[in-house]
């Protein structure tokens, strides 16, 4: 199996850095964003499997962000990140077509399980594509 | 609003009600009663007037056949002829057979000398020369006298006429019976208290008046200025109010007097008077009880609208209490969490690189170890203080959660357990205990329960017992909770979910708590049904479902902590 690759964008700097170091020691490509523009820069030039996207953020928005990627990147799947824990900006991330979420703080070992999940899902729907 | 201004604004209101009503009401009678006095008063007078005018008139009529026989008898006889005792006793024979009210007739020449008699009194040879009446009659060739007494010592009066024949002057002299003449003014005077009589200009009676005096007496009649016609004069004598009618007559300066009292005259309009004022009373009456009435419930109504509005501004006020803490409790945990995740993160790093065993084997990295699982557990801690938080940010919205019913009931029945107790109720709990899990928010549940235990104690009040029974459902759960209550009355049963219904006195019962279960179950995709007897009790059912899916989508997956 490919090395999943895992774009995070979050606003907190040393998060980013972490979280970036935790993965890549469980074998996950990662990349990293300050922010919504600046994510989608990225996925314009290297083809991504997940995209971890915090909801709030200055700036763009995670909703606003997610919006966008849903658009141009369909094999892309997101997950959404919050310390707000509200019922709302769930609902609202996954009715945008989040393929999941998760509140702050998290335990690496479940993020690291949606994520495979999450690739797998990608997994699927691009071969029922390719055999459609 | 307070009580006060809640009796202000009752009273002005009646006032006003009563001010636009009874005000053109009383002014209605007033003038109703004004012109019917006016034109009864004024009926009245013409009548009177016309009553005097009439008799006036009829005594003018009897005073001139009188006045034409005795002109007859001395037109178709002669001096020499009527001087002739036994010829004047045979005039005088058919002249009182025609008018009885001539008693005597008398022939006197031109000396003054009584030529003849006829008649009851012996008056022959009395001379009238010196009498002011023979000189006006010998003047004016005829003459009416005022009453006097004369030499016959009774009231009467004369009637001369006098007679040229030839070179002579004689006089026919003629008396009138005042009985008669009394009689004929008499028949005018009506009722109880009214009078007639004649006066001569002087004012003095010719006639006794009823009350007035005797003949010759002065008659008891204010001053006035004649006018030639009839005149109405009004006074008032020992306290009774009197009105005459006073009409010229055309023969003498005697004047016809009617009087009537105005009192008794008026009787039958004050009788009149006095039903239109009783009608006018009862309308009166009953405007005054319909408006106490219509203003007493508008009133109750603004009082309850009022009442109403302060309740749910109450509720609104406290609902944006609770949401802007929620907001702020939200945006606090958010805070918080940011750091937390970068703390754990940390703490993960450094677990990895031990784990990764690039530090070897020493104490030293036990203690890393140790303190790490530290920093873990204490970010763990900090980690359910603010999730706390943001689900006290939750409650306002349902959550979904899994609920085991049977629990959150035997919990909020302990919640009331001291009140259960204090009261001497039963309570007895038959619990389904393979009853599903439901996803739910147990706290909006746990509110219904509540409710629905809080009215089933008031309804119990002392002594009864309370059943709360759990069962599986179709796709649902069930829950009855029955009271040994009172009881809702068949008309209110469909009621009691509404808004603001309640039969419990005012400051205890704000008629809110059922609808608002109502609404609760709703919202969570339940129901609630009662069903109850007078007198026995009451039993409400509501049904939740195991899974409320508010929102098409796959949140259920996604939603854990
Ligand atoms: N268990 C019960 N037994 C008898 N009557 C009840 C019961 N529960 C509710 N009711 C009736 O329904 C009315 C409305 O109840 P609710 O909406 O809870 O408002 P409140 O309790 O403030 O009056 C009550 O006033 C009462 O008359």
């Amino acid at each position: 199996m490919d090395r999943v690759r895992v774009l995070v964008v979050d606003d907190e700097a040393d998060f980013l850095k972490l979280i970036k170091r935790r993965l890549e020691k469980r074998n996950v490509e990662v990349s990293v964003a300050p922010g919504g523009r600046e994510a989608l820069d990225h996925l314009a030039g290297q083809p991504t499997d997940v995209v971890i996207l915090d909801v709030r953020m200055p700036g763009m928005s995670g909703i606003d962000t997610l919006k966008e990627i849903r658009k141009r990147y369909r094999e892309t799947e997101v997950i959404m990140l919050t310390g707000h824990g509200s019922v709302q900006s769930g609902i609202e991330g996954i009715s945008h077509g989040a393929y999941d979420y998760m509140l702050k703080p998290f335990n690496i070992d479940d993020l690291l399980e949606r994520i495979r999940a999450a690739c797998e899902r990608a997994r699927l729907k691009k071969a029922e594509r390719e055999r459609a | 609003m307070t009580d006060t201004s809640y009796t202000r604004l009752r009273l002005s209101l009646m006032l006003l009600t009563l001010g636009l009503s009874l005000v053109p009401l009383f002014a209605l009678g007033f003038v109703i009663d004004s012109e019917f006095r006016e034109s009864y008063g004024d009926k009245l007078t013409s009548n009177l007037k016309l009553v005097a005018h009439n008799k006036a008139d009829a005594l003018d009529v009897f005073l001139t056949e009188r006045v034409v026989q005795l002109e007859m008898v001395a037109g178709m006889n002669t001096l020499d002829s009527l001087s002739n005792q036994q010829a004047l006793e045979l005039v005088f024979d058919t002249v009182h057979e025609a008018s009885p009210s001539i008693i005597d007739l008398g022939v006197i020449g031109q000396n003054g000398r009584h030529v003849a008699y006829s008649g009851p009194f012996d008056l022959r040879d009395v001379n009238y020369k010196d009498e002011p009446w023979f000189h006006q009659a010998m003047l004016k060739g005829l003459y009416i006298s005022d009453v006097f007494m004369g030499f016959r010592n009774f009231p009467h009066f004369i009637i001369a006429v006098k007679r040229r024949e030839g070179g002579r002057t004689w006089i026919l002299r003629a008396t009138i019976d005042s009985d008669i003449f009394t009689g004929l003014v008499r028949n005018v005077q009506s009722g109880a208290s009214g009078d007639a009589y004649l006066v001569n200009r002087e004012g003095v009676l010719q006639t006794p008046s009823r009350f007035g005096g005797k003949v010759l007496g002065q008659a008891s009649l204010p001053a006035y200025r004649p006018s030639g016609d009839v005149d109405v004069v009004r006074w008032t004598e020992d306290g009774t109010e009197l009105v005459a009618g006073i009409a010229p007559l055309a023969h003498t300066d005697w004047r016809l007097v009617v009087i009537e009292n105005q009192q008794e005259e008026l009787s039958p309009l004050l009788r009149a008077q006095s039903l239109i004022f009783g009608l006018f009373l009862i309308c009166a009456l009953m405007i005054a009880a319909g408006a106490y009435l219509s203003v007493g419930s508008v009133v109750k109504r603004l009082q309850k609208a009022d009442k109403a509005r302060a309740a749910m501004d109450a509720a609104v006020v406290q609902s944006n209490k609770m949401a802007s803490l929620g907001k702020l409790a939200a945006g606090v945990a958010h805070e918080i969490n940011n750091p937390l995740s970068i703390i754990r993160e940390s703490a993960g790093w450094i677990r990895d690189i031990i784990n990764d065993g690039e530090l070897g084997e020493s104490t030293a990295v036990d203690d890393l170890q140790e303190a790490t699982s530290d920093i873990e557990r204490h970010v763990e801690r900090a980690r359910t203080v603010t999730h706390r938080m943001l689900g006290f940010a939750r409650r306002m919205e349902p959550l979904q959660e899994d609920v085991d019913l049977n629990m959150l009931a035997r919990q909020t029945v302990s919640f009331l357990e001291n009140e259960i107790r204090h009261r001497n109720i039963e309570v007895e709990c038959r619990f389904d205990q393979d009853l599903p899990l439901i996803t739910t928010d147990a706290n909006q549940i746990q509110q219904v329960i509540l409710n629905l235990l809080e009215n089933a104690i008031d309804a119990i009040g002392h002594d009864g017992c309370i059943e709360v029974e759990t069962r599986p459902g179709d796709g649902a759960v069930v829950m009855d909770i029955a009271d040994s209550g009172e009881g809702i009355s068949p008309e209110n049963v469909s009621k009691v979910f509404d808004p603001f219904f309640t039969t419990k006195p005012t400051g205890e019962g704000t008629g809110l708590g059922l609808s608002i279960v109502y609404s609760t179950l709703k919202k969570l995709g339940g129901g609630i049904d009662v069903r109850s007897e007078r007198g026995v009790g009451t039993t409400f059912t509501i049904t939740l479902p195991l899974v409320h899916v508010s929102i098409p989508g796959r949140q259920e997956e996604s939603w854990t902590e």
